[in-house]
C-alpha cells in the first residue's frame, strides 16, 4: 500500500476499489463513534452515512497507506459539529436523545455496569467524552486523537485524564440517575470485573 | 474531591492506590466493551447500498 513519494500519481480507478474496500471495513467503527456522539441510534447512523459519503467524495485527497480510520473519524466529527452549529436546540435534543437511548438499549441480559457507564459518559463534557472514547475505546494514540479533534496532544491527554477521574467519581458516587438502585452498585459491578482481571494476570 | 473515608480507613495508601488503578482499568475494559458492542453489530444494508450508488454515479461520470 505504501508508495514512495515520487511514485505518487493521480487517483486511479484501481485506487477507488482499494479505497472502497478499506472504507467498508471502517463502517462498523464509524457507526460506533457516531453512536457515542449522537446517542440516538438512527441519528447516529445518518451521521455515519453522511461521513462515509463525504469520505468517498473526498477519496482523491486521501493518500492510500496513511491512517484511513483517523481520517474518516475526523470527517465524521467535523460533520457532527457543523450540523450541531446549524441547530440552535441541538444540545437539548442531544440530551433528550441520550436519555432515550439509555432506555432503548436497556437489555435485561446486558451487564448492569454497562448501562451505568453509558449514563456516566453522558454526564461528561462532550470534549472529554470524545477524547476518552477515541483513546480508551477507539484504540487511537493521543497524537491521532489530537489530529481527529483538531487540538494539541497535551489537550487530549488532559481531557482523557479529567474524563477518567470524573467518570470514576460518577460511578463511585452513583451520581447517575437510576431509580431504585443504591449508589455505588455500578462501581461494585465494575470492581468485580477488576478483581477478575487481576486474578487472570 | 470525593470523600472516600470508608476506603481510606480500611486500606493503606498503597493498597488504595492499587485499588484506584484497578478501578480505572475496569472502566477501560467496560468502555471498550461498550464501543465494540456497536462495532460488532451487523451493518445495516443501507450503508453498502448508499456506497454502491455513489460508486456507480462516479463511474458513470468519470
Amino acid at each position: 500500500m505504501d508508495r514512495p513519494a515520487e511514485d505518487r500519481r493521480p487517483h486511479a480507478a484501481g485506487d477507488d476499489e482499494a479505497f472502497k474496500l478499506e472504507l467498508v471495513q471502517l463502517i462498523p467503527h464509524l457507526r460506533a463513534f457516531a453512536r457515542t456522539l449522537c446517542g440516538e441510534p438512527a441519528a447516529a447512523d445518518d451521521l455515519a452515512q453522511d461521513a462515509m459519503l463525504k469520505a468517498w467524495d473526498a477519496r482523491a485527497s486521501f493518500q492510500m497507506g496513511t491512517n484511513m480510520k483517523a481520517w474518516t473519524f475526523m470527517i465524521l466529527r467535523n460533520q457532527f459539529y457543523s450540523e450541531k452549529r446549524r441547530s440552535w436546540r441541538q444540545s437539548q435534543l442531544d440530551q433528550e436523545a441520550a436519555e432515550r437511548t439509555l432506555v432503548a438499549v436497556d437489555d435485561p441480559e446486558a451487564p448492569v455496569a454497562l448501562d451505568e457507564l453509558r449514563q456516566g459518559l453522558a454526564m461528561l463534557p462532550p470534549e472529554q467524552r470524545e477524547a476518552l472514547i477515541l483513546v480508551g475505546a477507539g484504540g487511537f494514540a493521543y497524537e491521532e486523537a489530537a489530529e481527529i479533534c483538531n487540538c494539541a496532544v497535551g489537550t487530549v491527554k488532559s481531557r482523557v485524564s479529567r474524563a477518567r477521574k470524573a467518570l470514576h467519581a460518577i460511578l463511585e458516587d452513583g451520581a447517575y440517575d437510576r431509580d431504585g438502585r443504591s449508589a455505588g452498585d455500578a462501581m461494585r459491578t465494575i470492581l468485580a470485573d477488576a478483581q477478575r482481571l487481576s486474578t487472570v494476570r | 474531591m470525593i470523600e472516600q473515608r470508608s476506603l481510606g480507613e480500611r486500606l493503606t495508601p498503597s493498597a488504595a492506590l492499587d485499588e484506584a488503578r484497578l478501578r480505572q482499568q475496569a472502566i477501560g475494559v467496560r468502555l471498550r466493551q461498550m464501543f465494540d458492542e456497536v462495532v460488532n453489530e451487523q451493518v445495516p444494508d443501507e450503508f453498502l447500498e448508499i456506497l454502491r450508488r455513489a460508486d456507480n454515479r462516479s463511474s458513470e461520470n468519470g
